[in-house]
Order: structure tokens, then C-alpha cells, then sequence
């Protein structure tokens, strides 16, 4: 268990009288990629929170290659990439001045930096727009840009929290080969929630279900399968979750966004 | 050090490159001198008070610094919304050095378009009593103007959505400006009205810029300076407080 590079010990998380992440306990190996899946308001969103330092937990440890998100908060933040939910990058500077923002913060400097700037660039095939406004770019070479950036400062782990939302299937297609790439060259750890099953299915080694803040079952998609007597990833999900429809709450910041959206329309 | 640096840079090249920021933020202190200034002059003047524009020009100052620093709170609350926030807030670095970069460069923008509007104003006529205090004054800017930056920092910090910061603006921003005495002297006011002013923190800082721009004030200028640096010092604390506490 030591050689486990994201560990959650029995991790809690209340919001007032509501328990959202209730007990939580999972580890994943070094390589894995590893699909967290689960219903809207099932918890996801908090476990990720809490797993990139956004979020206290009310009790539990939470370690990243063996750093505690509380006590140890820098050396745990090194040891991650992730690309959110919703694009994290400022529109105003360019690609370039995004990667060098995101460099400096990370403590890079100097010809080093430059050159891993235009490898990941390459990388993503963005190195002819490295000059280019981010407002000038379309949603997927907006998330190619935000895994470039993820992957600047050679983390160990990557967090991808939904990432191919609102993405055509070319891209999607070229994200996941990205992430098999990374995995197989680099020996990346990558930690996904998606809400496309069938991605998971394709891409993940293990997966977790999460339902009502807490792991309902775990293992890969024969696991899975075979646990609920079932013939496909999905059919196993819907076997684990019900097919009742969740309503979550909408905080403040949803809210807005949906109607900056459909102002835009 | 280059933390603080590239985030007050991202500030600056932010500013730069939106040509309509400069001139929304010109353009409203410009209306204000133009239609006070020379609307009120005329009765200013009968009532034996001399040349209101020569009044009115340091309260101006300090408001188009008080509406960009409270437009810088609003920046963070657009980063906090569209997730740039987020970049920052997992970054290995501490928060402290997150919140001063961008506060620098909030408050480096609201001295500048400050300073912006004194240009105007000499060319509208006004003329400083001693042009080597000029420095003073912009220097006093300066710190106002990051005092300024980090309250509006700190609320945006504390609310969720524009229309929070709407209110906000409404019923704290607005009635701090117009009971401050940046448009009006404070000399023969009704109490209730004076006392309200000697509560206000920009009533000391409007008054210290007055004093070295036109050689005349209303309080003891120690007591201005003294103000000055206490609002600072709770502003600071205040905006770091509540930056900490940001959870995502």
C-alpha cells in the first residue's frame, strides 16, 4: 500500500448538516489511470476538490505521492497537473503567456522553461499559435492548451475532471490517445471523471463508482461487470447507481453561467 | 518576488490591451468635472468659496481611483467565475503572494488612470499651489489607491456573483464617495452629515490629496496621514483574510 501515489484515508466532507463525501477510502498505483465515476451531487466533484487542495476535508487524509494535501500543501500541489472542468486559462494573454504564468508559479525559470513551453506546445499541436489570444480559440484547442499547461511542471499525477465535455469527437479521440501516450512514455498517473461510461470503459485500468458520497463498488470494467452480472461498463453503472434522475442544487457560480450562456446564444 | 511580478504583469498587459477600460474609466470622472465642475462653479463661487474646480479636482482624483479599484474587485470575481481563480488557488504557492500581485496591479491601473485625470484637469485649468508637492500627491495616490485594492478585493472575495457586488457597491462604494466631501466642503455641513464624514476614511484621504495639491484642508494633515495609514493597514489585513478563505 505504501507504493500508492493517490491515497484517501477515510475522508469525510460536510457542508452543514449535509454529508457529501462520507468515508471515503481508495488508492490508486503508480501508472494506473484511474476513471472516477458517479450521478450528479454523488460526491465527485467534492473528492476532486479536496484532492487538488480546493477543499478542506472535515476529517480524513487525503496523500499524493505520499504528501498530505494539508500538512504538506506545496509538495503535494507539485506532485499534480489537472485540467478542470471548465476552462482555467485568461483569454487576454496569449497561449504563450498562459504556460509562462502557470511556469513561474511553479517555480520554472530561464531557457529551461522556454524550451518545455514549446515542447508541450508541440505537443499539442499549438506550436503555430503559441502568439495567438486565447479568446481566439475553439473549446478543444482551449483544453489541448489547458493539458499542455498540466503537464509543464512533469507532475506525477494528472487530474482530468471531465474533459472531453462539449468537445467534437476528433478531438476527444485525440485527447484520450494523448493519455495513453503519457501513460505508456512517462509512466503518468492520471485520475478522470467522466460522464461518458464507454470513455471509461476505453481508457480507464480501474474504475470507482461513487453514489451518495461514498464508493459503491471498484475494480475494472470485468470486475464490474461480473460483480452486477452484467454485460457492459454502463449496464454495470446503472446496475450500481438506479436510473432514478438526480437534482443537484445549483450554487451561485452555476447559475451565473447559465445564464452568461444563454445571453450568448 | 516573480510570483508577485507575473501576476501584477498579467494585470498590466490585461489593462493594456483593453482600450475601452482606459476610456470607460476616463470618461466618467471627465463628466463629473465637466458638468460640476463648470455647473456648480459659477454658485460655488458667489458663496465665497473660490474656484470650485480647483476644489472639486483632488475628489475626482479619488474617486476615479475608488471606481477602478472597486473595478478591480470585480476582475476577481470574473477570474473566480471563469475558473482562471482555480489556476492560481493549486498553484504551490501561497496565497498571500497571489492576492498582493493582483492587488499591485489593481491598484498600479487606479493610480494611473489617477494620475491620467490630473493631466486632464490641468489642461481644463486647474493648476496645482506648488507644483513640487505634485510628486506627494501622486505618491499618496498610490498608497490610497492599493488601500482601495484590496477592500475591493476582499469583498469580491467574499461574494459569489456580480449582483452581490452590485449591492455591495450600492450601499457602501457610493454613499462613502458622496459623504466624503470630495464634492463638497465639509465646512458647515449639517451634523449629522459631518459626523458621518469624520467616520469616513476617505474623508482624510480626499483631504491630505486637497492639502498638497491646492494648499488647503479641512482636518490637521498629520491626522489625514494617520487615517490614511490606518485604512491601509485594515484594508491589507482585510483583503488577506478574506483571500485565504476563498474555497473553490
Amino acid at each position: 500500500m505504501s507504493k500508492a501515489i493517490i491515497e484517501l484515508r477515510d475522508v469525510t466532507r460536510r457542508f452543514g448538516g449535509l454529508v457529501a463525501v462520507d468515508g471515503v477510502s481508495f488508492s490508486v498505483e503508480p501508472g494506473e489511470i484511474f476513471a472516477f465515476l458517479g450521478p450528479n451531487g454523488a460526491g465527485k466533484s467534492t473528492t476532486i476538490k479536496m484532492m487538488t487542495t480546493l477543499l478542506r476535508p472535515t476529517s480524513g487524509r487525503l496523500l499524493l505521492d505520499g504528501h498530505d494535501v494539508e500538512r504538506a500543501q506545496d509538495a503535494a500541489r507539485k506532485a499534480f497537473g489537472i485540467v478542470f472542468q471548465d476552462s482555467s486559462v485568461d483569454n487576454e494573454l496569449t497561449a504563450y503567456e498562459n504556460m509562462e504564468l502557470h511556469a513561474v508559479l511553479y517555480g520554472m525559470s530561464g531557457r529551461k522553461m522556454r524550451e518545455r513551453i514549446n515542447e508541450l506546445l508541440e505537443l499539442v499541436h499549438l506550436e503555430g499559435r503559441s502568439k495567438s489570444y486565447v479568446k481566439t480559440f475553439s473549446g478543444g484547442m482551449i483544453r489541448r492548451l489547458e493539458i499542455a499547461r498540466g503537464l509543464l511542471h512533469q507532475p506525477k499525477i494528472l487530474f482530468l475532471d471531465e474533459p472531453t465535455l462539449g468537445l467534437d469527437t476528433q478531438t476527444r479521440t485525440m485527447l484520450w490517445d494523448y493519455v495513453k501516450k503519457l501513460r505508456h512514455d512517462q509512466g503518468m498517473t492520471v485520475f478522470l471523471t467522466t460522464h461518458y461510461i464507454e470513455e471509461a470503459e476505453d481508457v480507464a485500468d480501474r474504475i470507482a463508482v461513487i453514489d451518495h458520497g461514498r464508493i459503491v463498488a471498484m475494480g475494472s470494467t470485468s470486475e464490474l461487470t461480473r460483480q452486477t452480472k452484467t454485460g457492459s461498463l454502463e449496464a454495470a453503472y446503472l446496475a450500481l447507481t438506479g436510473k432514478a434522475i438526480r437534482d443537484e442544487e445549483a450554487d451561485a457560480t452555476d447559475k451565473f453561467r447559465a445564464r452568461v450562456r444563454s445571453r450568448r446564444r | 518576488m516573480r510570483v508577485v511580478y507575473v501576476l501584477w504583469l498579467r494585470q498590466m498587459k490585461r489593462y493594456a490591451r483593453s482600450k475601452s477600460r482606459v476610456l470607460g474609466a476616463i470618461g466618467q470622472p471627465l463628466l463629473f468635472l465637466l458638468a460640476l465642475g463648470y455647473g456648480l462653479g459659477a454658485v460655488f463661487e458667489r458663496a465665497g468659496e473660490g474656484n470650485y474646480l480647483q476644489f472639486l479636482v483632488p475628489g475626482i482624483i479619488a474617486q476615479t481611483i475608488l471606481f477602478s479599484a472597486v473595478f478591480w474587485g470585480i476582475q476577481i470575481i470574473w477570474d473566480k467565475q471563469f475558473g482562471f481563480l482555480k489556476e492560481t488557488l493549486v498553484a504551490p504557492v501561497p496565497r498571500i503572494k497571489i492576492m498582493i500581485g493582483g492587488a499591485l496591479g489593481g491598484a498600479t491601473i487606479a493610480a494611473f488612470q489617477g494620475l491620467l485625470v490630473l493631466v486632464i484637469s490641468v489642461a481644463l485649468g486647474f493648476r496645482p499651489h506648488n507644483w513640487a508637492l505634485v510628486p506627494a500627491a501622486i505618491a499618496l495616490a498610490a498608497v490610497l489607491a492599493l488601500a482601495l485594492a484590496c477592500f475591493g478585493s476582499g469583498v469580491a472575495s467574499m461574494v459569489n456573483d456580480f449582483q452581490g457586488f452590485q449591492a455591495i457597491n450600492q450601499f457602501l462604494i457610493f454613499p462613502l464617495y458622496f459623504l466624503s466631501g470630495a464634492i463638497y466642503p465639509l465646512a458647515g455641513i449639517p451634523t449629522v452629515l459631518r459626523l458621518i464624514s469624520q467616520i469616513n476614511p476617505l474623508s482624510y484621504a480626499i483631504d491630505a490629496l486637497r492639502t498638497l495639491l491646492t494648499g488647503t484642508g479641512h482636518f490637521v494633515f498629520g491626522v489625514d496621514l494617520l487615517a490614511l495609514g490606518l485604512t491601509v493597514l485594515v484594508t491589507v489585513v482585510f483583503g488577506l483574510v478574506t483571500f485565504r478563505r476563498i474555497q473553490a
